[in-house]
C-alpha cells in the first residue's frame, strides 16, 4: 500500500469552523505532532442514537497531540462523572500507541476542543467510541513508525516501538522517541484509512487495574467542578420557580427584593432572577419576590398515578413477536398474571445542576454539569438565536450524572443570564431545585401473562410495558409464543422525565425476574434450575453459573427461609446476574440486604478495578430505587424536595458485596449501567424467599412489606 | 467600621467582615476560594460541605459566622502538608474510595473528625460515624476500608 493512502497532509477545505478550533489547540499545546482523524461514519452511528439529533460535522476532528516531551494529549467529547473513563482511555490509548501509561493526559468534554460527541450515556463510551478510537491511534502509530524510520534512514518494515521510542529491530541504539520526532516542528497528519487495531493478544496495558486518575485531585479538594470556578465580578443567580409544574406565572413584584443592597434584578419574559456577588444574598433576596400564579395541575398523584397510566390514552408498538400468543395460552399448563408498578425516582446526584456563564468577546462561554457539552451547545445556541460557533460549552468535573445531566436547563439559565448582562454568572441550583427540575424515572406499569408447559418449558410471554421504556423489555427466555408490547404518551407524566441509569431495564428486569420466580415457584422448582432450563443463550448461562458459584448457592424450591433471590438481564451490550441474601423483619417490614453477588460478562475488561467499582456503585444505588426512593407528589407538586424525605442509601445498608467480571476475549461492552438493573428484581425474589410474600410495586417500604405479608397469612 | 470576626482557618489566623445570616460554607467557598468543601443539600442532611471546628465535624451549611469567631476551622485543603497527603487522603486514593469525587472532602473530613475522637474504631463504628454522608455513586464499601486502614496508620 502507498503511503499516500494512509494520509495527506493537507487541509481540507470546505472546513470553516476548523481554523478556529486548530488555532485554540496551538494556543493550548504548543507545537508538536497533531493527529487528526475523520469520524464521519462513527458519528452518524452515534447521533442516530443519541437523544438530541445535530448536522454531524463532516470535517475532521483532531483527536491526539504528541508534544516533544513525549506527552500525548487525547482530546474526547466524553465527559468525567465518577465513571472512570478518565483513568481507562489512557489504558486504551498508552496500549495502542505503545507509549507509557503516563504520557497520556485526556481533555474531554470541551465543545471547542474535542471532536463531537452526542453524550455521555448508554454507557457508550467504552464500545463505541473506544473501536474509533482504537483504530485511529493504530493508524497513527503506524503514520509514527514512518516516519522514525524515515529519520532514523532505514525502510519501515526494520523498526518497531516500545514505550513511545521508535527503534531499529536488528539495532536497539538507533532509535528515535515520538516527542523528538515531534519536537521543534508543527506537523498535522489527516488520517483517513483506518487499519485493524491489536488483537487482545497483543494488550499490555489494558486487562490491568488502575485506581482512578484524578484520586489525588479529588482527595483534596483541588479537582474542579463547575460550581468551584471564581472570575471577576461574577454574580450568583437565583431564579423565580413556580411552586409545582402546573403553575404558571401571572405576576411577580420585585420591589422588596431591589431594595437590598447589592443586588440586581433581570427580567426576560420567563426569567427573574436576583444577582448577587454572594449565594446567599442572592437566595435571600429572592425569598423577598412576591409571585402570584395560576394553576393547572394534573389530577394525579404518588398513590393513583398507577390507574392514570392505565387509563391515559397511549400509543402502543408492539417491540418484538414471536409465535401466537393464543396458541401460547393453549399449550400452557399454568398460567400466570401480573402487574408490576414501579415508581418515579430522582437521579439526586450530590452535585446539583450547576453552570457558570461569561462572555469571551461576542462568544458564550459556559462550564456547567453536564453529559452533553455539545448538546448544551445546540441548546444554548437555539434558546439565545446565536450561532454555534458563538457558544462554548465545557464540562468540567460532574459530581455524578447518571442521566440526570443529559438535562441542561440550568446551563441556559447561565448563558441566558450572561448575555443579558455581560457579567460572569454562576447558577447553583439548591437541592429543591434538583429535586424539581430532575427529569425523574417514569412511574411505569408492567403487566405480564406467562404460562409453562407440562415439562416445565416457558410456553407463553406476553408483556405488557406502560411508560417504562422498551429497554430492557425483550424476554431473554426462550420462549416460542412470545410478544411484547410497549405503550406511550405524551403528557402522561405530571413533570418531567427521562434517562435514569439503564433507563426502562430496572421497571422490565424487575418485573420480568418476579415473574420468572413466580412461575418457578408455582412449578415448585429451583429458581436457578428454572431460569437455566429456559435459556438458551449460552453468556446470559455463563453468568448464572459464575454468580451461583460466587455465591455459593444450593438449590431450593421458593420460599425456602433463607432469603436468596435471583435475577439476571442484559444492559448496555453486557450480561449480568446478581444473587442477594436478605433478612426480613416481620415485625416492622424492613428489610436488611445481607449480601449481594454479582458476576458480569463485559467482554474483554480495560480496568477490572474501575468495573467492579461501577459494580459495585450499581449495587448500593440500586437497593434506593429497590427499597426507599420514590418521588412523592400532588399533580405537579414535588413534595419530595432533599434528602430529608428521598431516603438514599447510606453506610449502614451497606451489604457484603462479592462481583466477578468474566474473562473474555470478546468486544468491550457497557459497564456503566448494567450492574443496577437487577437490583430491583433480585431484592424482591429474596423477600419472597424469605417470607413468601410477593412485592408488586418498588420500592419495597416497610408499609408494602407489611401489607404483603398480610397477604401471605 | 463593619464588625468583623476573627478566626482560625487550616492553621492561619484569618479576620473578614461579619455578614448577618452568612453561614460557613459559603464564607469558606466565596471570601476564601476554598471550594474543596461543597454544597450538597444545603439543609445539612448530605455532608458535602462538612470540616472541623475545634476538631468537631461539623455542617459547614448550617453553622452561622457569628458562631465561627474565635474557633479553629479545618478544611479539606489544610489536611496536607507541603504536598504530602494526610493518611486519610492517602488511603482513599490507595482504596479508590471514590467515584465522582464530590462528596469525598466531605467524607474525609467526617473520617477524620470520627478518628480524632477513636482512633481505633471497629467497622460498626466506622459506619455509624459515617451514616450522615451521603453518596450516590456508591463507594462504600471502599470508603468504610479507607477509614479502616487509616485509622491503622495514623499516629494521633
Amino acid at each position: 500500500m502507498k503511503d499516500d493512502k494512509y494520509y495527506r497532509d493537507e487541509v481540507p477545505e470546505n472546513n470553516p469552523t476548523f481554523e478556529v478550533d486548530r488555532r485554540d489547540f496551538v494556543k493550548l499545546l504548543g507545537g508538536g505532532l497533531f493527529i487528526y482523524f475523520q469520524l464521519g461514519e462513527f458519528l452518524t452511528g452515534v447521533a442516530a442514537d443519541a437523544e438530541q439529533q445535530r448536522s454531524v460535522p463532516k470535517d475532521y476532528n483532531a483527536f491526539i497531540h504528541i508534544a516533544d516531551d513525549g506527552k500525548v494529549t487525547c482530546m474526547i467529547g466524553k465527559i468525567e462523572m465518577g465513571q472512570g473513563i478518565i483513568t481507562s482511555f489512557p489504558q486504551m490509548v498508552a496500549d495502542e500507541l505503545d507509549t507509557p501509561l503516563e504520557s497520556v493526559k485526556m481533555v474531554m468534554g470541551d465543545t471547542e476542543l474535542c471532536p463531537y460527541d452526542a453524550g455521555t450515556w448508554g454507557s457508550l463510551s467504552t464500545r463505541s467510541l473506544g473501536p474509533v478510537m482504537l483504530a485511529a491511534i493504530a493508524e497513527a502509530r503506524l503514520v509514527l513508525l514512518e516516519m522514525g524510520a524515515e529519520h532514523l534512514g532505514v525502510g519501515k518494515d526494520e523498526v518497531t516501538v516500545e514505550n513511545g521510542v521508535i527503534f531499529v529491530k536488528n539495532k536497539k541504539s538507533k532509535k528515535v522517541s515520538y516527542g523528538q520526532l515531534a519536537s521543534g516542528k508543527k506537523i498535522e497528519k489527516y488520517l483517513e484509512v483506518k487499519p485493524k487495531a491489536k488483537d487482545f493478544s497483543e494488550y499490555k496495558i489494558r486487562g490491568k487495574s488502575f485506581n482512578h486518575a484524578d484520586g489525588v485531585a479529588k482527595v483534596t479538594g483541588q479537582a474542579m467542578y463547575s460550581g468551584d470556578f471564581r472570575m471577576p465580578g461574577m454574580l450568583y443567580a437565583k431564579i423565580l420557580r413556580p411552586p409545582s409544574h402546573g403553575a404558571t406565572l401571572v405576576s411577580a413584584d420585585t420591589s422588596e427584593a431591589e431594595k437590598l443592597d447589592g443586588i440586581s434584578i433581570v427580567r426576560d419574559k420567563d426569567l427573574i432572577a436576583v444577582l448577587h456577588t454572594d449565594f446567599e444574598k442572592a437566595e435571600a433576596a429572592l425569598s423577598k419576590v412576591k409571585a402570584e400564579y395560576k394553576f393547572d395541575e394534573m389530577k394525579v398523584d404518588d398513590k393513583t398515578v398507577f390507574k392514570h397510566q392505565l387509563d391515559f390514552k397511549s400509543e402502543s408498538r408492539v417491540v418484538k413477536s414471536s409465535g401466537d400468543i393464543a396458541t401460547g395460552k393453549s399449550n400452557s399448563e399454568f398460567i400466570i398474571e401480573s402487574e408490576y408498578h414501579n415508581s418515579y425516582v430522582a437521579h439526586a446526584p450530590m452535585e446539583p445542576h450547576t453552570a457558570l456563564g461569561f462572555m469571551e468577546g461576542d462568544k458564550v462561554v459556559v462550564r456547567a454539569s453536564t453529559q452533553t457539552p455539545f448538546g448544551t451547545q445546540d441548546g444554548i445556541s437555539r434558546e439565545l438565536g446565536i450561532g454555534l460557533d458563538k457558544v462554548r460549552v465545557i464540562a468540567p468535573f460532574l459530581g455524578g450524572g447518571f442521566g440526570g445531566k443529559t438535562a441542561f436547563r440550568q446551563a441556559i439559565e447561565a448563558a441566558r443570564l450572561t448575555k443579558l448582562t455581560g457579567k460572569p454568572i454562576m447558577v447553583q441550583w439548591s437541592r429543591q431545585e434538583e429535586f424539581f427540575y430532575d427529569n425523574f424515572r417514569p412511574a411505569a406499569v408492567i403487566k405480564i401473562t406467562s404460562g409453562t408447559d407440562k415439562a416445565g418449558k416457558i410456553s407463553l410471554w406476553d408483556y405488557h410495558e406502560y411508560f417504562a421504556g422498551a429497554r430492557g423489555s425483550d424476554t431473554i427466555y426462550d420462549v416460542p409464543d412470545a410478544k411484547t408490547t410497549s405503550y406511550s404518551a405524551r403528557e402522561v407524566h405530571p413533570f418531567g422525565t427521562g434517562a435514569w441509569r439503564a433507563p426502562g431495564n430496572n421497571t422490565n428486569t424487575y418485573a420480568r425476574e418476579s415473574q420468572i420466580d413466580r412461575m418457578a415457584a408455582k412449578l415448585g422448582v429451583d429458581p436457578l434450575d428454572f431460569r437455566l432450563k429456559n435459556l438458551k443463550d449460552e453468556r446470559m448461562i455463563g453468568v448464572l453459573k459464575a454468580v451461583a458459584e460466587l455465591f455459593g448457592y444450593t438449590p431450593a424450591k421458593g420460599p425456602s427461609g433463607r432469603g436468596y433471590g435471583i435475577a439476571c438481564g442484559f444492559d448496555a451490550g453486557s450480561y449480568v446476574a446478581h444473587i442477594a441474601e436478605v433478612k426480613v423483619d416481620k415485625t416492622t417490614g424492613k428489610i436488611q440486604v445481607i449480601r449481594v453477588a454479582c458476576a458480569q460478562d463485559m467482554g474483554f475488561c480495560i480496568n477490572p478495578q474501575g468495573s467492579i467499582i461501577q459494580l459495585e456503585g450499581c449495587i448500593m444505588m440500586g437497593l434506593g430505587y429497590a427499597l426507599t426512593e420514590e418521588v412523592k407528589f400532588t399533580g405537579g407538586d414535588i413534595h419530595t424536595n432533599n434528602f430529608g424525605n428521598y431516603q438514599i442509601p447510606v453506610f449502614s445498608w451497606t451489604p457484603k458485596i462479592q462481583t466477578k467480571i468474566l474473562d473474555k476475549n470478546e468486544a468491550p461492552q457497557g459497564g456503566g449501567e448494567p450492574g443496577i438493573i437487577c437490583m430491583g428484581g433480585v431484592i424482591a425474589n429474596a423477600v419472597f424467599d424469605d417470607s413468601g410474600a410477593r412485592l408488586y410495586q418498588l420500592p419495597m417500604t416497610p408499609e408494602r412489606v407489611l401489607e404483603a405479608i398480610a397477604k401471605v397469612k | 467600621m463593619a464588625e468583623t470576626i476573627q478566626f482560625e482557618l487550616n492553621g492561619k489566623k484569618v479576620e473578614i467582615p461579619l455578614e448577618k445570616n452568612q453561614t460557613l460554607l459559603w464564607a469558606l467557598r466565596i471570601n476564601f476560594n476554598l471550594t474543596g468543601t461543597k454544597y450538597g443539600c444545603g439543609l445539612g442532611y448530605c455532608g458535602t460541605c462538612t470540616v472541623l471546628m475545634d476538631n468537631e465535624p461539623v455542617r459547614s451549611c448550617g453553622i452561622l459566622m457569628e458562631d465561627v469567631a474565635g474557633k479553629k476551622i479545618t478544611t479539606i485543603e489544610g489536611m496536607s502538608v507541603n504536598g504530602k497527603l494526610h493518611p486519610i487522603q492517602q488511603a482513599f486514593v490507595d482504596h479508590d474510595a471514590l467515584q465522582c469525587g464530590y462528596c469525598t472532602p466531605g467524607m474525609i473530613m467526617n473520617a477524620y473528625g470520627l478518628l480524632l475522637k477513636n482512633p481505633n474504631p471497629t467497622k460498626e463504628q466506622i459506619v455509624d460515624g459515617m451514616e450522615g454522608n451521603l453518596c450516590r455513586c456508591g463507594a462504600h464499601t471502599h470508603i468504610i476500608d479507607a477509614i479502616e486502614s487509616a485509622s491503622k496508620k495514623m499516629k494521633i
